[in-house]
């Protein structure tokens, strides 16, 4: 392996993973093959909301072309929704089932759903972006809308009573006295459905399962310790595979003496060009099997380091486009209002780089039968994966399916399949199931990382201190929450790609965060040098009433600019990313140089809520997972090793590090919903390192410390 | 290599393993007790906590070789004839978990927890569970989930016993061995 600047794994990669550019319809034979798996019964195909098929068509229909999503009404009244999104621990197994239930008016336990089984459901480009909840539910409840009016439609004629006099209630259809369940309705038959661009959808005033908390789905198998994630799975005959890795995260291999592992009892070596790699009859016994091949390893000199990043980044800038951002965005002139200024405040801002950390760390087993072979693994992107498969092994992707098991979370952290390739490779060496299992150690160095980032602001202000210029440079970090939400009429905009030493990818928020860190510090910094209170400089520059409407909020919940207890500091920043608004107020307390996160005070407005006890969960989650990065997380390294790679030396948030926190959730049930399992995490830095500013100087960087 | 004989969740296990195999390993790999996570490897997670004697151990860096006397009891051995212990209980009420990956491990430290400590207030909770990660930030519910255990199982035994320690459902022990 070496360094590298793979497109693969491109900043903000998830913007480049493109659909297919063409979509061909679906063949009869398609549905007979999945009713073939499903059973007979209903199968309604639901198409993004926005352009559909027309017509809702019955059985004779012609089949879409944009298949997100599969509702299935079975013999025995059971319904089943099929969707390639991915239960990565936000809850969407219960959320999207909610939604279905609600338009077949069934209660939410007479439907589950299948998840991201590529053989099964629709393509899915993959579970990011919080798009689950704003794009995935719609097309879910449309499938069960359009199933529900094809029921009554069935009703009508078996019942022989008028359809408008018919209701529907716990999968149950009745008219004329008499009533038919939805499992004789459909029984002996195979009856399918499109969504049509009509598909009505109730209104939300008539939701009564979206909107309120449900348990979450299978919660049981996960306090019993039941559930298999990837790393549980086994199969009949498998065996235990390692791979061979350099000493750091890069290095090339230049001698290998394997001897020592050929000579284990139970131990195959498997070497394929640059690949290396033991299967054992035993996870132990291959690990054993792994430190007894003796390999050498040579790792370029002059590499960058954490503390020569920042340099490095701005030197191999590219000219080149670079995705979002890339492309200078200017309104005015914001040079020359600099020269016309009163007062200017320019300052850098360095991000490092983080580890996503999830618990469960990468694993997949792998199983060949001839020339197909099937995936379990904890990955996002499930069809992405089944795509870096069929490349690998130069099979047709149809020869591929990949199963991914509810997973012990993501974070953005895992949209790539090397651990599958890697396990299917060992499996095709020994003809058995092999399942890999990445060390948390390997999971630092070998997975990919948050970009680092350099920011640099130049700002100006006239004579009543109001903003006139506005110049946002940020190098690596990403495009996401680039431009500024204040009203200045000079701005230029623009974010530079750069060579990444690491292997970088996606993240929880990715660059919001650390543009916004920057941009809302370089806010406060700039009230405080004009003396102006923190929240009133941000009003007189903001006229979105949503954006107002949550800094008031949080400013008013935190009790500004009082802190709750004397001699704390308080901060306060706010944002917007993915169609929702942030505000969060941080207080803080230090002893000697150690800052302590005393209290939060958030306010968040995401649209419509619809599962408020779920959205908790989301808000909460991130605003914690923020604290980290704030605090504590950075990414150190040093001649092409990462040296922080483990969890005593790469701390994460633990229970004493967690404040106070009092959500102030604004419902909006007049605006749609939107995901809001990122946005919340990207103002907690900057508020916190607001409210640090109460006791001294501050780095322009994260981690917060003091200058 | 050796044979040593386990006792876990009330029965007697016999395994094949090397002096320093951990026992997160032989749980997982050998008798496909796989409710106990791998995390980390290096005692900083908890993900695979486990009684051992009654007390939280970190199943990834205890060797099979230091267990082989001691009574172990797993999250497969907490439920009693399929109804949850009151821990288990609680966490799945409070919906104390969003991934629930930490979650065998937080539900095996609270029941240690709350063995020596009935009334934990949140900073005897912060202190004990601060050695156990949730990465998906459920933290806040965690302790939710701890207080109405605790709540519940002083309801079950409201009063102390000999031994100091508040009553809760007998942990499956393998009956025919002599206690310590």
């Amino acid at each position: 392996m070496t360094a590298r600047h793979d497109e693969t794994f491109e900043v903000e990669r998830y913007e480049l993973s493109s659909p297919p550019t063409w979509r061909f319809a679906l063949e009869r034979r398609t549905f007979l093959a999945i009713f073939a798996t499903v059973g007979s019964g209903l199968l309604v195909a639901a198409t993004q909301a926005r352009g559909q098929e027309s017509g809702r068509t019955g059985s004779q229909g012609s089949a879409p072309t944009d298949v997100k999503a599969w509702v299935h009404v079975s013999e025995d009244g059971r319904i089943t929704g099929y969707t390639g999104k991915t239960e990565i621990g936000q809850n969407i197994r219960t959320s999207l089932a909610q939604a279905i239930a609600d338009e077949l008016h069934v209660p939410l336990d007479r439907v589950s759903l299948v998840m991201a089984d590529t053989d099964l459901v629709p393509f899915d480009q993959g579970t990011f972006g919080s798009l689950s909840t704003p794009r995935m539910a719609p097309v879910l409840a449309r499938a069960a809308a359009t199933a529900r009016e094809m029921l009554l439609d069935r009703a009508a004629a078996q019942l022989g009573a008028p359809r408008a006099s018919l209701t529907c209630d716990a999968g149950q259809i009745t008219g004329g006295g008499r009533n038919v369940g939805f499992g004789d309705l459909v029984k002996g038959r195979q009856l399918t459905g499109v969504v049509p661009a009509d598909a009505p959808l109730m209104p939300r005033s008539a939701w009564k399962v979206r909107g309120t908390p449900a348990p979450k789905v299978d919660g049981r198998r996960f306090v019993t310790g039941e559930h298999r994630y990837t790393p549980d799975l086994t199969r009949p005959g498998m065996l235990h595979g390692r791979m061979l890795r350099p000493p750091g995260y890069t290095g090339t291999l230049t001698t290998v003496d394997d001897s020592g592992a050929r000579g284990m009892d139970g131990v195959t070596v498997v070497r394929d060009g640059t690949f290396a790699g033991v299967v054992a009859s035993s996870a132990r016994l291959a690990r054993r099997a792994a430190s007894a091949i003796k390999a050498e390893w040579t790792v370029p000199d002059g590499l960058p380091t954490a503390t020569t990043l920042y340099d490095h980044l701005k030197a191999t800038a590219s000219t080149a486009a670079g995705g979002r951002g890339s492309t200078p965005t200017q309104t005015g002139d914001p040079a020359k209002a600099r020269t016309a200024a009163a007062r200017t405040f320019a300052a850098t801002y360095r991000i490092p780089y983080i580890a996503h950390v999830p618990l469960e760390p990468r694993a997949a087993v792998a199983e060949w039968e001839g020339d197909r072979l099937t995936v379990w693994t904890g990955t996002q992107r499930p069809f992405g994966v089944r795509s870096e498969l069929a490349t690998a092994f130069r099979i047709p992707e149809d020869r591929v399916r990949v199963i991914v098991p509810d997973t012990g979370s993501a974070y953005g952290g895992k949209h790539t399949g090397e651990q599958a390739v890697e396990a299917a490779r060992l499996a095709k060496a020994v003809n058995r199931p092999v399942k890999v299992v990445y060390s948390r150690p390997e999971e630092f160095s070998f997975g990919y990382l948050r970009p680092a980032g350099v920011i640099e602001i130049a700002a100006a202000v006239d004579a009543e201190g109001r903003l006139t210029a506005w110049e946002f440079d940020n190098w690596n970090s990403g495009g996401a929450g680039l431009a500024t939400p204040y009203d200045v009429p000079n701005v230029r905009t623009q974010f530079h790609a750069a060579e990444s030493p690491l292997r970088q990818g996606s993240y929880r928020g990715l660059a919001s965060t650390a543009n916004h860190h920057a941009r809302e510090m370089h806010m406060d910094a700039i009230a405080r040098a004009l003396g102006v209170d923190a929240v009133e400089y941000r009003l007189r520059h903001l006229t979105n009433d949503r954006m107002r409407a949550v800094l008031q909020a949080a400013a008013r919940g935190a009790g500004w600019p009082k802190p709750s207890v004397d001699g704390r500091g308080l901060g306060i920043a706010c944002g917007t990313d993915k169609g929702s608004y942030i505000a969060t107020a941080a207080e803080v307390s230090r002893t000697d140089n150690v800052l302590k996160v005393e209290r939060l005070v958030v306010a968040y407005e995401c649209g419509a809520i619809v599962n408020p006890d779920g959205l908790r969960h989301q808000v909460e989650g991130a605003i914690i997972q923020g604290l980290g990065g704030a605090l504590f997380e950075a990414i150190t390294f040093a001649n092409g090793a990462i040296t922080n790679g483990n969890m005593a030396k790469y701390r994460v948030p633990r229970f004493k590090d967690v404040p106070s926190i009092e959500l102030l959730l604004l419902d909006r049930p007049d605006l749609p919903s939107v995901g809001a399992g990122e946005t919340p995490i990207v103002c907690v830095a900057p508020a916190i390192g607001s409210a640090a500013r109460t006791f001294g100087a501050v780095a322009d960087a994260l981690p917060v410390r003091f200058a | 290599m050796p044979t040593y004989t386990l006792r876990i969740n009330g029965t007697a296990h016999d395994v094949q393993a090397d002096a320093d195999d951990t026992l997160l390993s032989v749980l997982r790999d050998d008798l496909d007790l796989v409710g106990a996570r791998y995390g980390c490897g290096e005692g900083q997670c908890g993900s695979c906590t486990v009684l051992v004697d009654n007390r939280a151990m970190r199943s990834c860096v205890a060797k099979v070789s230091a267990v082989a006397k001691a009574q172990i009891v797993t999250i497969e051995g907490l439920a009693t004839n399929g109804v949850l212990h009151p821990v288990q209980q609680a966490f799945l009420e409070v919906e104390a978990f969003q991934c629930g990956y930490c979650t065998s491990g937080m539900v095996m430290a609270t029941v240690a927890l709350l063995r020596t400590t009935p009334s934990p207030t949140d900073a005897d909770i912060a202190r004990v569970l601060d050695r156990n990660v949730c990465r998906c930030g459920t933290h806040t519910r965690i302790v939710r989930a701890v207080h109405l255990a605790a709540e519940r199982l002083r309801a079950v035994t409201p009063s102390a016993g000999a031994d100091g320690r508040l009553g809760e459902p007998a942990l499956p022990q393998v009956a025919q061995e002599a206690q310590r």
